[in-house]
């Protein structure tokens, strides 16, 4: 019971986190200059963002809860617990972001899901 | 170059950077880590003394910068392509990895991780034959249809 309440934890922290830091991104807008000058003005509009610091205080959240996981569980089931990620990042970003997601992302997705949950498990 | 290709080809490209620092940080990380040992005992002392010999190790800090250099490129993509297109290709890493730390570490990789490899690429194409964006309203950027 409360490995699956961390394993939630480190999945919903994880994917939200990364749904605002997306959307912080999408609010700053599509990077066209790749010169240095140019991206440390992006990275610093980024910083401005309450979105970004929302996303990165959740990745903490989640990252602690993996850690704590970590003290009881094996890493050979930790991570392909979480490898359920993709699937909720994927459904995060059609409901929260608005995405569009065909039937073949749904399949690639679901694809990367089990193979990440395989490369951990042959470990 | 039509807007549709240059988007596609600036977003691969991006991708692939990313992979590769994040797969190389990962690698970098884990070998200076265990070029220090094993942390022996949980007492203060050990952890203070285990930690100033990580900082003090250069090659924890180039799996570091390779890190940064993972993220930095992960909040640019992000800029313009979708999450769920940039979130699966992420797992290529998971791809790179393997790969490296067989050539790099001379680990053993099991054919279930090889399995696993196959899936994440098989994946990660069919992620790839979908458009890179989907929220982007051609009319707020009127600019770019070429």
């Amino acid at each position: 019971m409360r490995t699956a309440f961390f394993v939630a934890i480190v999945v919903f922290a994880s994917t939200l986190g990364e749904i605002a830091i997306t959307h912080a991104m999408k609010i700053i807008g599509e990077v066209h200059s790749f010169s240095p000058r140019a991206i440390f003005g992006v990275l610093g509009r980024a910083f401005r963002q309450g979105w970004m610091w929302t996303g990165f205080a959740l990745m903490a959240i989640s990252f602690f809860a993996m850690l704590a996981l970590l003290s009881w569980e094996d890493v050979s089931f930790v991570i392909p617990a979480t490898a359920a990620s993709y699937a909720a990042g994927a459904l995060g970003a059609k409901f929260l972001l608005h995405e569009t997601i065909s039937r073949t992302r749904w399949l690639g997705v679901l694809l990367v899901s089990i193979g990440v949950a395989l490369v951990w498990m042959g470990k | 170059m039509t807007a549709h290709k240059r988007l596609r080809t600036k977003t691969v490209v991006l991708l692939a950077l990313m992979i590769v620092a994040g797969a190389t940080g990962d690698v970098l990380l884990s070998k200076g880590v265990k070029q220090i040992g094993e942390l022996q005992h949980w007492t203060p002392r050990a952890l203070a003394e285990f930690l100033s010999s990580v900082f003090t190790n250069a090659t924890v800090w180039l799996g570091i910068a390779c890190l940064i250099a993972y993220f930095v490129c992960y909040m640019l993509v992000l800029s313009w392509a979708d999450f769920s297109f940039v979130l699966p290709a992420s797992a290529l890493t998971y791809v790179l990895v393997p790969v490296l730390a067989r050539v790099f570490l001379n680990e053993m990789v099991t054919p279930l991780r090889w399995a696993g490899v196959g899936c994440i690429f098989l994946g990660v194409m069919l992620v790839g034959l979908t458009p890179p964006s989907t929220t982007r309203a051609s009319a707020d950027h009127p600019a770019e249809q070429d």
